[in-house]
């Protein structure tokens, strides 16, 4: 979990008028993220998002995702997976290295944070904030069957809550036909199913079924 | 058509509506959308500052005469963000509820993350 991360990021940057808000995309809940938001001690608005409102909104598949707004409130980066990366895909195959993954996240880390701190120093200047028409590019626009994939995504939340599990899962099916490059609706409804399945076989059956294709998009930062 | 008592879930909104449902369209009159927090106003579909204008083109599909919203339009009209941000309000671990737009005149970097 990245939140401490974010929340130093934070600390050294909050004097230039910079902010991060960092949403938990859980249906569960508090319950679900408590012990990693009070693990952080986060004094930025650290926020939970129940029904996955703000991936709608940016049309965010996966997490973590990341979006940079100006003070005029436009997108200047979309949707990029921070310094996330495919080197976890190799996790469950035998002699995986984890010092080299750890390495490479570390190395990631350091280059997504320096391309943050070059953007609230230069603004618009920054190398890494976008043009409007090469945002526009990176969004899909609205798209009626991803407005009903979250629609029907919303609606399995609900059903949850209401204590409608087998129900839930038949929205959720549905959000995962209408938009099925989702890993969001993928594994909270795993999660939401049993606890753990959403990084059990299943899902690395489904992440080795990528093959070439990566599982973040491919970002220049 | 016959109205009838329709869960819906809107944004951050639960409500229970009258509203008519036929193919891919929801119905609502104007007193039942006010439950979600959305009114017809001459600016267009409102929610408090947040007004979502109607091409004339395509009001025949979103408004009808009698001043009923067809809210499964809407959903289709507004998609998701393009370039300038979209607003929310979600809690924090003790409740307290937060604003993206509270943020104006800063730069934030959005961030999403889950447990499982």
């Amino acid at each position: 979990m990245d939140l401490p991360v974010w929340q130093a990021l934070y600390e050294e940057l909050a004097p230039r008028n910079f902010t991060v808000i960092t949403v938990a995309m859980d249906a569960g809940g508090a319950q679900d993220v408590r012990q990693w938001i009070e693990a952080a001690k986060p004094t930025h608005p650290s926020l939970i998002d129940g029904r996955h409102v703000v991936a709608e909104l940016y049309d965010w598949v996966n997490v973590p995702s990341n979006a940079w707004i100006d003070e005029e409130g436009r997108i200047v980066r979309p949707n990029d997976p921070g310094f996330a990366g495919e080197y976890f895909r190799g996790m469950m195959e035998p002699g995986f290295d984890f010092k080299a993954m750890m390495k490479e996240y570390g190395r990631m880390r350091d280059r997504y944070l320096d391309a943050v701190r070059d953007w609230v120093a230069n603004g618009p200047g920054s190398r890494w904030a976008l043009a409007p028409e090469q945002v526009r590019e990176r969004m899909a626009g609205p798209n009626p069957d991803h407005a009903r994939a979250a629609a029907y995504f919303q609606l399995g939340t609900f059903l949850h809550e209401q204590g409608r599990g087998e129900a839930a899962q038949q929205a959720f099916v549905e959000a995962k036909r209408l938009r099925p490059e989702s890993w969001n609706f993928k594994r909270q409804a795993w999660h939401l199913e049993e606890p753990g399945k959403s990084g059990g076989p299943e899902f690395w059956a489904e992440v080795k079924a990528l093959g070439d294709r990566p599982y973040y998009p491919r970002r220049e930062l | 058509m016959r109205r009838m008592a329709t869960t819906v879930i809107f944004e951050d909104v639960v409500a229970s509506v009258a509203a008519e449902a036929q193919d891919e369209d929801l119905w609502l009159a104007p007193s039942e959308l006010q439950h979600l927090g959305w009114a017809l106003e001459p600016e267009g579909l409102c929610r408090g500052p947040l007004c979502v204008p109607i091409p004339p083109a395509r009001r025949a599909e979103l408004v009808r005469t009698d001043g009923a919203v067809n809210l499964a339009a809407l959903a289709r009209h507004r998609g998701q963000a393009v370039v300038h941000d979209e607003d929310f309000t979600l809690p924090d671990l003790d409740g307290r509820f937060h604003s993206l737009s509270q943020l104006r005149g800063r730069k934030v970097l959005l961030n999403s993350w889950a447990s499982w």
